[in-house]
């Protein structure tokens, strides 16, 4: 459903708004002419249901159209973006789900004692700030004043595993930031419900280590929300590669999309909107997935 | 969030109070509010009198004294033209404190009448509206925002509506759960048995008892409209040259970062941390006093 309504207002915004995309792109000043044969060309003046079809019809094929700007089609571009992305967003990801984790356990064995604050208060500030905003502050710090990190993600050519991922950690940091405080805010929460359940009384009461009841029944318990939250954060997490990529050059789908809008490249931005949202959904079925694996009282299927 | 909140009501307290007045004072006496709000009034002060006291015009070149580092002339430096930095960060609090808080009206506004339209009614409408608002909610707003203005083009309009038209549907969520628990009271069967209009029990009746929750909602929206409006400016498609407006300025200049000018951005960012967190606290406060 989402996807469906997402490639309309694609649709409608990337072809219909911008009203003629032949003058658009060919200038005030080009002969109408040559305006309407672009936009023949470009398949511009069939009616809207036909050419919302002939899109969607394509792209489902996996024809993203051709680039205006590029003359060339749009698919490798997506792809080879797509794929940077999904390495950033994949190092943000290592990063943060297991020490946004620990952070929300650490707090709530700790409750309301100075490192709970300090880990919920530090929390809820950095989440709440910009990407670029922390962006900036750390290439100041990391990369300007202590020359530890490049202050751009665009590394040589040819560069083996562990040169990408010594460039590609300082982006990630702004998304680990802004991701840390939802997790361990999250994290916190489930683990103080589990600690004050029922379960948790009888396993402590009935001799269990202290070990052992946190990691058997207090753990499992806890993460199921978190879970969630993590998955609905893909979606944030792909409005903050927009920013991310512009402020550090790299090449990915949220740069792709950014120099598409500016340049008016159409298919290029509708394309790469699109592959977005069907990460999105992707990665919010396979939260489901997981979901449903970890929680004992759900099951999928008939092995009741 | 309320392990950060340090008010409790006074039990001592004996004389009758409004609701209002027990929210005013709660909030009162909440830390976390008074330094939030704190923040925020400081940048409020800024963007209605930082003319008069800015040092220099925000707006005025001096080619001869341009990036030039921190000193008892220029206390922040000054940009690429030589605009003194000091100056810009105080008048650059005007354009986001105009456009952020009349983006979060809108959405409170169609949030609220979207809210109460689909929880008072439930069935099909809320159905098919609902349905089509979690659409919604789920696309990042930076890509609303990058469609809306390559359509549309670019001005302070534009983003108010699209970050207003974003935000509509988590504040149409809030208010829905609401009025889905008042409409079973027994008010609403009264005015109901009345024959008032749906429009008078959903307003007038159903209304004035979901403010708090709505209020709580607003304030945090608030923080998320600066988060939009600074982001959207840094990526072009925001508030427009030659603004001083923070977000715009670090576009404009972390492309020499590299080079050491560090006080080009450094003071800009740090403006809108402490804006944004400010406003976060105040809203932690707000949540904290009406859910006593």
């Amino acid at each position: 459903m989402t996807l469906f309504l997402l490639s309309i207002m694609v649709f409608l915004g990337g072809q219909v708004l911008p009203g003629n995309v032949g003058r658009a792109i060919l200038g005030p000043f080009a002969d109408q002419r040559a305006v309407d044969a672009l936009n023949h060309t470009l398949g511009v003046d069939r009616p809207l249901l036909a050419q919302y079809w002939g899109w969607i019809s394509n792209f489902v094929q996996g024809d993203m159209g051709t680039s205006y700007i590029f003359r060339s089609p749009v698919a490798p571009f997506v792809i080879d973006a797509l794929g940077n992305s999904m390495k950033l967003a994949a190092v943000a990801f290592v990063l943060v789900v297991p020490i946004g984790i620990l952070g929300g356990v650490v707090a709530a064995l700790n409750l309301n004692r100075p490192l709970d604050r300090i880990i919920s208060l530090g929390g809820l500030s950095v989440t709440v700030l910009p990407e670029f905003v922390t962006g900036i502050i750390l290439i100041l710090i990391f990369g300007v004043w202590l020359r530890w990190l490049p202050i751009s993600a665009a590394w040589p050519r040819d560069a083996g595993f562990f040169t990408q991922l010594y460039y590609l950690i300082l982006p990630s940091l702004p998304l680990f930031l802004v991701l840390f405080g939802y997790i361990a805010r999250m994290a916190r929460s489930g683990m103080i419900e589990a600690l004050d359940s029922d379960y948790t009384r009888t396993a402590v009461l009935k001799g269990l280590p202290w070990r052992t009841v946190i990691w058997r029944h207090v753990l499992r318990n806890a993460l199921l929300p978190t879970i969630t939250v993590i998955a609905t954060q893909t979606g944030y997490l792909i409005g903050g590669l927009v920013v991310i990529e512009t402020l550090f050059r790299y090449q990915g789908i949220g740069s792709l999309i950014f120099t598409a809008a500016r340049g008016k490249d159409f298919p290029m931005l509708e394309s790469g909107i699109l592959t977005i949202g069907i990460v999105y959904a992707v990665a919010t079925l396979v939260a489901d997935f997981l979901y449903s694996v970890l929680n004992p009282r759900i099951r999928l299927g008939s092995d009741q | 969030m309320s392990t950060i909140q340090t008010t409790s009501s006074t039990p001592d307290d004996t004389r009758p109070r409004g609701p209002l007045a027990e929210v005013f004072f709660s909030l009162l006496r909440s830390r976390t509010f008074l330094v939030g709000f704190s923040i925020v009034l400081f940048w409020v002060a800024c963007a209605l009198f930082g003319e008069h006291f800015a040092p220099y015009d925000p707006l005025a070149d001096d080619i001869i004294n341009a990036l030039a580092p921190p000193s008892s002339e220029h206390w922040f430096g000054t940009d690429q033209i030589g605009r003194d930095v000091f100056s810009r960060v105080i008048v650059g609090s005007r354009d986001i404190l105009t456009v952020a808080p009349l983006a979060t009206l809108l959405a409170t506004v169609a949030g609220t009448a979207l809210g109460l339209v689909t929880g008072y009614f439930r069935g099909l409408v809320d159905d098919v509206v609902s349905r089509i608002l979690e659409a919604f909610m789920a696309i990042p707003v930076v890509i609303v925002a990058l469609l809306a203005i390559v359509a549309l083009g670019t001005s302070k309009t534009t983003v108010i509506v699209v970050i207003g038209l974003s935000f509509a549907p988590i504040i149409a969520r809030t208010v829905r759960s609401a009025v889905l628990a008042e409409r079973e009271l027994d008010y609403v069967a009264a005015a109901q048995l009345r024959h008032e209009s749906a429009l008078h029990t959903m307003f007038v009746e159903i209304l004035p008892n979901v403010i708090p929750p709505i209020l709580v909602e607003t304030t945090v929206r608030l923080g998320y409209a600066i988060f939009a409006v600074a982001t959207l400016s840094f990526m072009g498609f925001g508030i427009q040259p030659p603004s001083p407006d923070w977000g715009l300025s670090i576009s404009n200049n972390y492309g020499m970062i590299g080079g050491g000018f560090w006080w080009t951005v450094l003071f800009d960012a740090l403006a809108i941390a402490s804006l944004v967190i400010g406003v976060n606290l105040a809203a932690d406060g707000v949540h904290g006093a009406l859910n006593d």
